[in-house]
């Protein structure tokens, strides 16, 4: 293979590793668009609680000895799914349930208030400089002829991908299989019926606030690790991409949010391949731009249809 | 209290200045038809809405097995054993005909978690039922055939039929229906009307029914309101209001 193929390759390699995350992240946007139609615009700031859970946890268990990276991966994980969920139910407790019923634009008001609120109520709680997060897991495989170009992918960006997938699959199997998630479909397409057959339909909302929480949370646990530097603001980008991605793949659709993630994260990497890696950004959100004056119902989404 | 299932009395809804529903008492007795009838706008179902806990009624009671149940939220009510279908379809359009009548079970599906994911013989148990309480109400409507097909796929008369069996599988004692024949064929209004009787004679229960199709009112009901204008213009047994001169006048208009 010639040097630019497996350049690409490698890129691609990468690409999927930061969409499959973008993909965790986005699915609580499209899920709560889904259900309430509103945007959880503190949904970022979720991710970024996970990460510094991830973050607290990592450190605590490697200053008391714990040596195993399976245990102290599994318990950063849990730790920062229990308390990203908790923060994402409380979210949506004290800020969206109070004013269901409103106009549209106060809860994405109270959305924008409640990110800003909890970005610097981690900026003052730890501190607002970049903080590195422990390298636990190195190396990887190689391949390639390294006379030419030697791709790469890590330990890391293999637990990554066999995370969301695990994540992803058990989220699709709840949806379809299960009572609650037969339930949470039902209230996606007719909130006010689903109460009358007897479903409180607030438990229900409640619910996709803390999967989407939880899904967010491991995203930030992987991300975390991946980067090595976490702060109280990498909320707001990861935020801002994860909805791309969400309306890249059609806003509402669970489907269309892991593809979305998976394409935006390519294309990002693919634009830091050919230009200079700060292009990816602009590329990433005029992507959004074109899809929504193209097809705004995103790539997967339906048309929506006038509720009478 | 009494032998009524439904007790409304002196039922008032007032939207800021237009009095909507204006004294409106009715009793639904076990195992009857009772239909509300009135012209366009007379406010019949603002009262099924009251009723059915959509809108908060502002004055007067409902009482629902002589339990007070005005102002209670609406699937507070639904899970007393009244639940109601709408002017429009209102089913899962993107689910199957079957998962439409098992989410209307979940609240009997109610198990905790440990019991789902390990499958405990009483989980699997109530799974069984809710599928034979499906699969029984799919025959009574005669959609059995259908259980696999997306609900927004069948024929209008077909969803009608399926609303109901959705509202049955919940095991309701008062089924409220919204004119369930409005955009029916002649055919499909009469299978309409025969699905209603049975239920009341082979299931127990009563309906509450709001209708504009007179043959249908006038061959099923037991019992008759009469609404116009918000208020209640006259009540009793379909040969009763067929020949009371104030509701004539509604319908027809002065002379």
């Amino acid at each position: 293979m010639t040097e630019t193929s497996l350049y690409i390759l490698q890129q691609l390699i990468n690409g999927l590793t930061i969409g499959s995350t973008y993909a965790l992240i986005a699915i609580g946007y499209t899920m709560v668009y889904g259900i309430i139609g509103m945007i959880n615009f503190a949904h970022g700031e979720v991710y970024m609680i996970g990460t510094y859970t991830a973050f607290i946890t990592i450190v605590g268990l490697l200053t008391m000895g714990v040596g195993s990276l399976p245990i102290i991966l599994l318990l950063a994980l849990i730790t920062a799914i229990i308390i990203s969920s908790t923060y994402g139910y409380a979210i949506e407790r004290v800020a969206y349930r109070p004013l269901r019923g409103g106009p549209r634009l106060i809860p994405l008001i109270t959305a924008i208030g409640m990110s800003i609120f909890l970005q610097n109520y981690i900026r003052l709680a730890q501190g607002s400089r970049d903080l590195a997060m422990p390298a636990l897991i190195s190396g990887g495989i190689e391949f390639g002829d390294p006379a030419v170009f030697e791709v790469s992918i890590s330990w890391m960006q293999l637990i990554i991908w066999g995370i969301t997938l695990i994540s992803m699959t058990s989220l699709a199997m709840f949806i379809s299989r299960s009572r609650l998630g037969r339930a949470c479909r039902a209230c996606a397409q007719d909130r006010g019926m689903t109460n009358l057959l007897g479903i409180d339909t607030n438990r229900i909302i409640a619910l996709t606030f803390v999967i989407g929480a939880a899904l967010a949370a491991v995203a930030g646990v992987l991300l975390g690790l991946y980067y090595g530097i976490i702060n109280p603001y990498i909320g707001f980008m990861a935020g801002l991409k994860a909805f791309t991605a969400a309306v890249l793949g059609g806003i509402g659709s669970i489907p269309g949010a892991m593809l979305g993630g998976l394409i935006l994260g390519v294309t990002e990497a693919l634009t830091a391949a050919f230009f200079p890696s700060e292009y990816k950004d602009v590329v990433a959100f005029s992507l959004l731009v074109l899809i929504l004056l193209f097809r705004p119902t995103g790539l997967l989404g339906k048309p929506e249809v006038e509720k009478v | 209290m009494s032998e009524n299932l439904l007790d409304v009395s002196g039922l008032m809804m007032r939207f800021g200045g237009l009095l909507a529903v204006d004294n409106v008492s009715l009793q639904v007795k076990p195992r009857q038809i009772h239909s509300i009838i009135g012209p366009n706008g007379a406010g019949k179902t603002t009262v099924f809405n009251c009723i059915s806990g959509f809108y908060k009624p502002t004055g007067g009671e409902v009482h629902y097995r002589g339990k007070p149940i005005q102002g209670m939220s609406s699937n507070h009510i639904s899970l007393q054993g009244l639940v109601r279908t709408f002017q429009h379809v209102r089913l899962f359009a993107n689910m199957t005909v079957i998962e439409n009548l098992l989410v209307a079970q979940h609240r009997h599906l109610n198990t905790n978690y440990f019991a789902g994911l390990v499958k405990t013989p009483s989980y699997r148990r109530r799974q069984r039922e809710a599928m034979d309480r499906a699969e029984h109400w799919l025959r009574q409507v005669n959609l059995l055939e259908f259980a696999n097909r997306e609900a927004g796929n069948l024929s209008y008369g077909q969803q009608r039929r399926l609303e109901i069996a959705r509202c049955m599988v919940t095991e309701p004692g008062l089924l409220m229906l919204d004119e369930p024949a409005a955009g029916l064929n002649p055919k499909e209004t009469s299978e309409l009307d025969q699905l209603i009787v049975r239920l009341r004679d082979e299931q127990d229960i009563s309906v509450l029914l709001i209708e504009h199709d007179m043959g249908l009112v006038m061959g099923i009901s037991d019992h008759i309101t009469v609404i116009n204008q918000g208020a209640p213009l006259a009540n009793g047994t379909p040969e009763q209001i067929r020949e009371n001169p104030e509701v004539i006048k509604a319908y027809l208009g002065e002379s």
